[in-house]
C-alpha cells in the first residue's frame, strides 16, 4: 500500500470509531451528544503533552483514560438534564474547553500551540485498526448485557426505567464514559498526524457534527449503519474538502437535512428491505424430512 | 467611576442586542420547539446585507427596514417546507426537538458557506456615526448610543406587540399549550411558522445593529447563537420577559468580565449557565 492509501484508511477508521462511539451512547438513549470533539481534543492534547515520553499504544490508553474521566465529570453534572439541554451543554463544552485551554496555554506556558511528535503511518494504522476491533467487540457485548438493556429502557421511557429500578444517571454516565474512552484513544493516535496543534485545531466542533451525520445518514439502529455512513463521508471529505471547502460544507449541510427528512432509518434502512425481499425470493433449500 | 460607567454603557449596548437575539430564539424554541442553531447565521446575513447596502450608499438605519422582510420570508418558507415535513415524519414530541436541532445545524452549514463564497472570510466593516459624545466624563462613539436606543426600543416594542396585539395573544396561547390553542381556533401551523419567521426577522435586525458598531465576519454567527441559547435558558424557556432580562444580565456580566480579562468572557457565560442548570433548571422566570 502507498502511504497515501494508509493515511486514507486511518482517517476512515477514525471516523468509523467516532461514529460508532457516538452511536453506542446516543442511539439507544436518545440523548444527542455533541461532546465528541471535546473527547477527541482531550486525546489530542494528551499526545501533545506526553508524546515524547510514551509509545503510541500507551498514549492511546492515556488519552482514553483522560477522556473517560472528563466524560464522568461532565456526565455526572449534565446527564441529569433532559433532551435538548444536554445537547446544548455538550456543544458548549467544546467551546468552553477550547477557550480554557487557549487561555491557560497563553497565561502559563506562553505558547499558542504545541509541536507533536510524529509516528510511522503504518503504526498509526494498526493501532487504529486494533482499537476499532475492540470497540466493535465492546458494542456487541454491551448490547446483550444488562447495561445495554438498561440503556434501551431509558430510551423507551426514562421514568418507567427509573421505576423498575434502573439507576438511570449511573447507567448513562457509564456508557457516556465508555464511548468517550474510544474517542480519546483515537484522538491520541491521530494527533501524531498533525505536526502542530493549537486549541482551535484540537477542539474543532466539526468532530462533533461529523459522527452524528455519519450515523444518521447510515442508520442509527444497527452497527453497520454508522460504519457505512462513516466510510461514505470520510471518502467524500478526503476527495472534496481540499479542492472545494465551501462547496463541501454546503453539500454536507444539504445531505444532513435531506437524510433527516427523507431517510429516517438511514441508507441501511433503504437498502435492507429490498435485500431481505430478494433473499426471501431465493429458492429455499429443501429440508430433508 | 469612569470604569463603572464604561462597563455599564458597554453592558447596556451588548445587552440590548443580546435581548433582541434571544427574544428571536425564544420565539423559535419556546413556541415552535425548534432550537435553531442557524440563528446566528441570520444575524450574520443581516449584518452583511447592511454592509453591502452601505457600500451602495444606503444609510444603515434604512437597512433595518430593507433587510428584515426578506429574512422574515426565508424563515417563514423554511418552516413551511423543512420543519413542517419533519413534524409529519416524527409526529412531534422529543424526536421532533432533537431532529429539528440537527436540521438547523445543516441549514447553518449551508448559509454560512454560501456567505463565505460571497463575502469571503476576512473581517469587514464600514464607518457610521463615529463622532464622539461625552456622558458623565467618559467618551462614547455616537453609533454605540444610537444602537443602544434602537435595541431598547425594538425590545420593548416587540414585548408590547406580544402582550397587546391579537397575533401576539395567539402566539402566547400556542406557547402555553399548542393543542388547546388549536382547539380554540388558533391556526397553529401558521402561528408556528410565524414564530420561526419572527425569530429570523429579529436576528436580522440584531445583525444590522451589530454591523453599525463592530467589525463583522462570515463565521461570527455561532458565537451569537451560543449567547442566545444561554440567555434563553437563563431567562426561562418561552418567557419573553425572561429573555429580555437575561439579555441585559448577560450583557452586563460580559461587559464586566471583558473589561478585565476579555478571553474569559465565554467561560464566564458557561459558568453562569452551569450554575443555573444545576440550581434552577427552569430559568429565572420559567414556569
Amino acid at each position: 500500500m502507498s502511504s497515501y492509501t494508509i493515511i486514507l484508511f486511518s482517517s476512515i477508521i477514525m471516523y468509523i470509531i467516532l461514529a460508532l462511539s457516538w452511536n453506542m451512547f446516543s442511539a439507544p438513549t436518545g440523548y444527542i451528544s455533541l461532546a465528541t470533539a471535546a473527547f477527541f481534543g482531550a486525546g489530542i492534547y494528551t499526545t501533545a503533552f506526553l508524546g515524547e515520553l510514551l509509545p503510541l499504544p500507551l498514549l492511546m490508553l492515556a488519552g482514553g483514560i483522560i477522556s473517560c474521566m472528563l466524560a464522568v465529570i461532565v456526565g455526572a453534572v449534565t446527564l441529569r438534564l433532559r433532551g435538548v439541554y444536554f445537547t446544548i451543554f455538550t456543544f458548549g463544552l467544546v467551546e468552553l474547553l477550547r477557550s480554557l485551554v487557549l487561555w491557560a496555554e497563553i497565561k502559563f506556558t506562553h505558547v499558542r500551540g504545541r509541536f507533536v511528535v510524529s509516528a510511522d503511518h503504518m503504526t498509526v494504522f494498526w493501532c487504529m485498526a486494533v482499537l476499532l476491533i475492540l470497540l466493535i467487540a465492546a458494542i456487541v457485548l454491551i448490547r446483550r448485557s444488562r447495561l445495554g438493556k438498561s440503556l434501551e429502557a431509558i430510551g423507551e421511557s426514562e421514568d418507567a426505567a427509573a421505576h423498575i429500578g434502573v439507576n438511570t444517571t449511573a447507567v448513562k454516565v457509564a456508557m457516556f464514559a465508555i464511548s468517550a474512552f474510544a474517542v480519546g484513544a483515537a484522538g491520541a493516535a491521530m494527533a501524531t498526524r498533525w505536526s502542530y496543534v493549537d486549541p482551535g485545531i484540537a477542539f474543532n466542533s466539526m468532530y462533533s457534527f461529523m459522527p452524528v451525520l455519519m450515523a444518521i445518514f447510515g442508520g442509527t439502529r444497527s452497527t453497520v449503519g454508522p460504519i457505512a455512513g462513516a466510510i461514505v463521508f470520510a471518502y467524500l471529505e478526503e476527495t472534496l474538502i481540499t479542492k472545494f471547502p465551501s462547496l463541501y460544507m454546503i453539500i454536507f449541510g444539504l445531505i444532513m437535512v435531506g437524510a433527516i427528512l427523507f431517510l429516517p432509518n438511514g441508507i441501511i434502512g433503504l437498502i435492507k428491505p429490498p435485500v431481505m425481499k430478494l433473499i426471501a425470493k431465493l429458492p429455499k433449500r429443501r429440508v430433508r424430512q | 467611576m469612569t470604569t463603572f460607567l464604561n462597563i455599564l454603557i458597554g453592558g447596556l449596548i451588548m445587552g440590548g442586542i443580546y435581548a433582541i437575539i434571544s427574544m428571536g430564539l425564544s420565539m423559535q424554541y419556546g413556541v415552535a420547539r425548534i432550537l435553531n442553531v442557524s440563528h446566528g447565521e441570520f444575524i450574520m446575513v443581516g449584518a452583511f446585507l447592511t454592509l453591502t447596502l452601505s457600500k451602495a450608499g444606503v444609510n444603515p438605519l434604512l437597512s433595518l427596514a430593507l433587510t428584515a422582510p426578506p429574512l422574515f420570508l426565508i424563515g417563514f418558507l423554511l418552516h413551511r417546507t423543512a420543519y413542517k415535513r419533519l413534524t409529519t415524519v416524527t409526529g412531534g414530541g422529543g424526536a421532533f426537538e432533537g431532529n429539528a436541532m440537527l436540521i438547523s445545524f445543516g441549514i447553518m452549514f449551508v448559509i454560512q458557506n454560501i456567505a463565505l463564497m460571497i463575502w469571503g472570510s476576512s473581517p469587514q466593516g464600514y464607518q457610521f456615526l463615529v463622532q464622539s459624545v461625552k456622558i458623565g466624563g467618559s467618551v462614547f462613539a455616537l453609533n454605540r448610543i444610537v444602537v443602544m436606543v434602537i435595541a431598547v426600543a425594538v425590545s420593548i416594542g416587540f414585548y408590547l406587540f406580544l402582550s397587546r396585539s391579537r397575533i401576539g395573544k395567539s402566539i402566547r396561547a400556542a406557547a402555553q399549550d399548542p393543542v388547546a390553542a388549536a382547539l380554540m381556533g388558533v391556526k397553529i401551523n401558521r402561528v408556528m411558522a410565524l414564530c420561526f419567521a419572527i425569530g429570523a426577522l429579529l436576528a436580522g435586525l440584531a445583525g444590522v445593529l451589530l454591523s453599525m458598531i463592530n467589525q463583522i465576519n462570515t463565521t461570527m454567527g455561532m458565537s451569537y447563537t451560543v449567547i442566545a441559547i444561554i440567555v434563553v435558558v437563563l431567562g426561562g424557556l418561552g418567557s419573553i420577559p425572561g429573555s429580555l432580562m437575561g439579555g441585559f444580565i448577560l450583557g452586563l456580566v460580559g461587559s464586566a468580565v471583558g473589561y478585565f480579562e476579555p478571553s474569559l468572557q465565554l467561560v464566564a457565560y458557561y459558568l453562569i449557565i452551569l450554575v443555573l442548570l444545576l440550581v434552577r433548571p427552569k430559568g429565572l422566570l420559567g414556569r
